[in-house]
C-alpha cells in the first residue's frame, strides 16, 4: 500500500454542529434545591425590591401613538386626565408639562390657566391596569415572587404604577444586588418604560427608596434607620391629609417622627386606619410589622432557566440542556414531572408559554424533550426572547424501583410514554380508553375515560347475550315494515338501503335504569337480525305499544356484528 | 432506572428470518383489509380473530368519518379481556403518524388503523414505512379500509372480506349463529392468494375451504 493510498484518519469528533450560545441552565429562584436547608425567618432577613414606574401611563400612551405613526413631540406639555367629581383631573404628565408646573391631581381647567398650550387626552385606566398585569408576568424573569404594588394610597402622585418583588436569594443569579438593579433599569428602558428600582429589607423601605431617594438605592439591614431618616413623611405611603397634618405638626421627615415618643403619637393615631396611621406605617418600614409580598400563585418547586446572550426566535436548541438539568434535580429529590411548561420572556415585554403533560410521572430528559417536538412552533416569539424557563408545576413522587431482572424496561413505562407522545400531538382529549362499567344499558356498559388518567379497576359484568363489535353513537332511526306486532320487522330501511330480515334472535329486553333515567324513559327490545346478504345488525324497538309513554314505538339500529 | 430497549432488527436480519418458512406465519407485519360494503363489520371481526388473544393493549385509531359512519369498537362485543387505547383523529395523516408511533412501542399487542377512502397521504411510501416499522418492532399492524380502492401498497397481505350468512344456531333454527366470512387474499408477499370461508375459533381464525366449497353454508341454510 502506498502512502498516497492511505485515507486520512477520521478526526476526533469536534463540537456539535449547532451549539446554542448563552449560559448553561441554572435553577430558578424559588425552586427548592434538594440540598438547600430552610433558614429560620427572623426579622430583616428578606430583601424586597420595589420598582417605581413614574411615567407608566404616559409612556404607554406615547408608545401607542408612535405605533400609529404620529408620535407626540416631547417639548409640548401633555397631560392625561380622568373624570373627577368637579370636571377632569390631571392623571399623568410628560416631562415638559411637569416643568411647566402641572401637577397630578389638579383640575384641568386650573392647569389650562397656568399653561395655555397644554394638550389633554383621556387616560385609559383599565388598559394601564392590564398592561401592568402583563408587565408583572414578564418581570418574573428576575424573581418569581413578583406582584403589582398596590399598597400605596389613592393617587396623589400621578404615577402610582409600581412593582414589588421578594428578591431574597435571587440577586446572585444576576451578579449581586447592584448589578440586578442596573439590569432591571436597563431592560425596562429598552421597553420604553422609565423605572427606578431600589432594594431594602422591608417593603415599606424599598417603596420609599424607589420614590424619594437617589436612583438604584440599596439599603443594608443594619443601616435601615439611618437611610430612611432623611426621607419625607410622604415616603411612608400615607394618605395626603395625614401627610399635611404631620407637616403642620412640624414632623416633616421620618427622622423627626421616630424622635417623637411613641406614646404621644399613639394617643393621637391609635384608631386611624392603616393608610392614615404613621405608626403602623413606620412599623412596616422598620420590619416590626410583617408585610410579605403576595405574588398570587406559588412559584413551581422545580424550575430551570437559560439566560441568552442575545434575543433569539427558536427555543428548540436550548431545550435538551434544560430538560437534563431539570431531570437531575427531580432525580435528586425523588420526584417525576406530570406537567411541564416552557415559557419564553420576550424582548417586547410579553411572556408566552406552551405546556405538555405526561400520563405517568417521568424524569427521562429525552422523553420530556420529545413531548415538545412540533409544539414549540406554537409559541409566539414576537421579536425574539432572551430568557427561557422550563418549569414542572405538577410533580409526583417517583422512586427508583426495579421491576424486572432482565435489562428491559417494564411495559407500563413504555405505554405511558407512548400515551404522552400521542397526547402531546393530538391533544389529551383525542386519546381515550374504554373501561367496563356496571350497567345493562349498552352505551353505559363502558365508560370512556381519558387515557392520561390512572386506569380504573374493571367493574363490568359479562352480558348473557352476544354483543356487537361496533356500537353507533347515537343509535340511528330505521323505517320499518311490520310483519308481526311483537316480533322484529320483516324489512327495514337504513341509510336509504332496504334490508330484508332473513333470520333473527331475540328479543332481549333491557329496562331503563330508573335511578338514572328520566321518568318517561322507555324500555328497549333488542333483536339480533341477519339481512339477505349475511350482514348482522343489532336493532331495538324503543317502548312497546300501549305502555303509555308516548306514541308508536320507534326502531333504531344500535350496533353491527362482525 | 437505566435500561435500554432491545435494538430494533436491521432489514437484513428481518429478510434472513423471513427466509425460514416457520417464522413467516409468526412474523408481525402490516396487512390491509378492504371492506366490501361500508356498513359491514366483518373486517373488524376478521382482524380480531386473526390477531387471536394478544394479552396486551391494542392501539385502535379511527379517523372521524370511520367513527361517524361505522361507530366505535364496543368493549362488550370484543373478545374477553381485550384492552383498547382508542384515538380519534380528524386527518388521515394523523392516523398514519399515530400508527407509526404506536408501532414503535413493543408493549402494544397490535395497532389497528381505520382509514376512510383513498387519501393521498396513504401511498406506497407510507405503507412501506408502516410495514418496515411493524416488522422491526414485531408489532402487528392492520389497516382497515372502507370505501377505498386497492391501489398501490406495500402491505404484505391484502384481504377483501365480507359477511356470509352465519352458521345456524344449534338451539334456534331461526337465529343466526357463529359468523362466517368470505375472505379473499388478493395479494400476498409470502403466502398463497385465494378465497376462503373464514370462521373465528377460540384459538384464532380458521380458513376453511376454497372457492368451490364456499357455497356450502349458504346451501345448507337454504335447505
Amino acid at each position: 500500500m502506498t502512502q498516497a493510498g492511505k485515507l486520512p484518519l477520521p478526526s476526533a469528533p469536534t463540537t456539535p454542529a449547532h451549539r446554542p450560545s448563552g449560559a448553561r441552565p441554572q435553577w430558578r429562584a424559588g425552586s427548592e434545591l434538594p440540598d438547600r436547608g430552610e433558614a429560620p425567618p427572623p426579622q430583616l432577613t428578606r430583601r424586597i425590591t420595589a420598582i417605581h414606574l413614574p411615567r407608566f401611563a404616559m409612556e404607554r400612551w406615547q408608545r401607542a401613538l408612535a405605533r400609529r405613526g404620529d408620535a407626540p413631540p416631547e417639548d409640548i406639555p401633555q397631560a392625561l386626565a380622568t373624570e373627577g367629581p368637579h370636571g377632569p383631573v390631571i392623571h399623568a404628565t410628560n416631562r415638559a408639562a411637569e416643568e411647566a408646573g402641572i401637577s397630578a391631581g389638579a383640575r384641568v381647567v386650573d392647569m389650562r390657566a397656568l399653561c395655555p398650550e397644554l394638550r389633554v387626552d383621556y387616560a385609559d385606566l383599565a388598559g394601564d391596569r392590564a398592561a401592568l398585569e402583563r408587565l408583572v408576568l414578564w418581570a418574573r424573569r428576575w424573581c418569581p415572587w413578583t406582584a403589582a404594588d398596590l399598597s400605596a394610597p389613592a393617587p396623589a402622585a400621578g404615577g402610582v404604577a409600581g412593582l414589588v418583588m421578594d428578591t431574597t436569594g435571587s440577586d446572585h443569579l444576576m451578579g449581586g444586588e447592584a448589578a440586578m438593579l442596573r439590569a432591571m433599569e436597563e431592560q425596562l428602558s429598552t421597553l420604553g418604560i422609565s423605572a427606578s428600582p431600589a432594594t431594602a429589607p422591608t417593603h415599606g423601605a424599598a417603596w420609599a427608596l424607589a420614590r424619594y431617594a437617589p436612583p438604584r438605592g440599596l439599603c443594608p439591614p443594619e443601616a435601615l434607620a439611618q437611610v430612611v431618616a432623611p426621607l419625607p413623611v410622604a415616603a411612608l405611603r400615607l394618605a395626603p391629609q395625614t401627610v399635611l397634618l404631620l407637616q403642620r405638626l412640624g414632623l416633616g421627615r421620618i427622622g423627626d417622627l421616630t424622635a417623637v415618643p411613641r406614646i404621644s403619637l399613639a394617643r393621637r393615631f391609635s384608631r386611624a386606619p392603616l393608610a392614615e396611621n404613621p405608626l403602623l406605617r413606620l412599623d412596616q418600614m422598620m420590619g416590626r410589622l410583617a408585610e410579605p409580598v403576595s405574588a398570587g400563585e406559588d412559584p413551581p418547586r422545580f424550575a430551570v432557566q437559560s439566560r441568552l446572550a442575545e434575543p433569539v426566535q427558536d427555543p428548540t436548541a436550548w431545550l435538551p440542556e434544560l430538560c437534563r438539568e431539570l431531570c437531575g434535580g427531580l432525580a435528586a429529590a425523588g420526584f417525576g414531572a406530570r406537567r411541564l411548561t416552557v415559557s419564553v420572556y420576550r424582548t417586547d415585554g410579553e411572556v408566552s408559554s406552551v405546556s405538555a403533560a405526561t400520563a405517568r410521572a417521568s424524569r427521562d430528559p429525552d422523553h420530556l424533550c420529545r413531548l415538545f417536538e412540533g409544539r414549540l412552533e406554537r409559541i409566539d416569539p414576537g421579536f425574539g426572547f432572551d430568557l427561557i424557563t422550563l418549569a414542572a408545576p405538577v410533580v409526583e413522587d417517583l422512586r427508583t424501583i426495579q421491576t424486572r431482572l432482565d435489562r428491559r424496561e417494564d411495559d407500563g413505562a413504555e405505554l405511558a410514554r407512548l400515551i404522552d407522545r400521542l397526547a402531546a400531538r393530538l391533544g389529551p382529549g383525542a386519546l381515550r380508553r374504554p373501561d367496563p362499567a356496571p350497567s345493562h344499558i349498552p352505551e353505559r356498559a363502558e365508560a370512556w375515560a381519558a387515557a392520561m388518567g390512572h386506569p380504573k379497576p374493571a367493574t363490568g359484568s359479562t352480558p348473557a347475550a352476544p354483543r356487537p363489535l361496533r356500537l353507533l353513537y347515537p343509535p340511528e332511526e330505521l323505517r320499518v315494515l311490520y310483519a308481526v306486532p311483537e316480533g322484529p320487522p320483516a324489512q327495514f330501511v337504513w341509510r336509504r338501503l332496504t334490508h330484508r330480515v332473513a333470520r333473527f334472535a331475540g328479543p332481549e329486553r333491557i329496562a331503563p335504569e330508573w335511578w338514572r333515567d328520566r321518568p318517561g324513559a322507555r324500555l328497549r327490545d333488542y333483536y339480533r337480525v341477519e339481512d339477505q346478504s349475511g350482514r348482522r345488525f343489532w336493532i331495538f324497538r324503543e317502548g312497546i305499544l300501549g305502555d303509555g309513554r308516548g306514541h308508536e314505538p320507534a326502531w333504531f339500529l344500535h350496533g353491527v356484528f362482525g | 432506572m437505566q435500561s435500554a430497549p432491545p435494538a430494533p432488527k436491521t432489514h437484513t436480519e428481518i429478510l434472513r428470518d423471513l427466509g425460514r418458512p416457520a417464522r413467516r406465519e409468526a412474523q408481525a407485519t402490516l396487512s390491509e383489509v378492504f371492506a366490501e360494503t361500508v356498513i359491514d363489520a366483518a373486517p373488524v371481526g376478521f382482524v380480531l380473530a386473526r390477531l387471536g388473544p394478544v394479552g396486551k393493549p391494542i392501539l385502535w385509531i379511527q379517523d372521524r368519518l370511520s367513527r361517524r359512519e361505522t361507530g366505535r369498537p364496543y368493549l362488550a362485543g370484543l373478545p374477553e379481556g381485550t384492552e383498547i387505547l382508542h384515538i380519534e383523529v380528524s386527518r388521515p395523516i394523523d392516523a398514519l403518524w399515530a400508527m407509526e408511533e404506536g408501532l414503535r412501542c413493543p408493549s402494544l399487542g397490535a395497532v389497528i388503523g381505520e382509514v376512510w377512502g383513498d387519501p393521498a397521504v396513504l401511498d406506497f411510501t407510507a405503507t412501506k414505512r408502516l410495514a418496515l416499522r411493524a416488522e422491526a418492532h414485531r408489532v402487528p399492524a392492520w389497516l382497515i379500509r372502507r370505501a377505498a380502492s386497492a391501489g398501490l401498497s406495500a402491505a404484505r397481505d391484502r384481504w377483501r372480506v365480507k359477511s356470509l350468512p352465519a352458521l345456524p344456531e344449534p338451539d334456534d333454527l331461526r337465529a343466526p349463529g357463529a359468523p362466517l366470512w368470505q375472505a379473499e387474499r388478493f395479494r400476498s408477499r409470502w403466502s398463497r392468494t385465494g378465497t376462503w370461508v373464514a370462521r373465528p375459533e377460540a384459538t384464532g381464525l380458521v380458513l376453511e375451504h376454497g372457492i368451490a366449497a364456499n357455497e356450502a353454508p349458504a346451501l345448507q341454510q337454504r335447505a
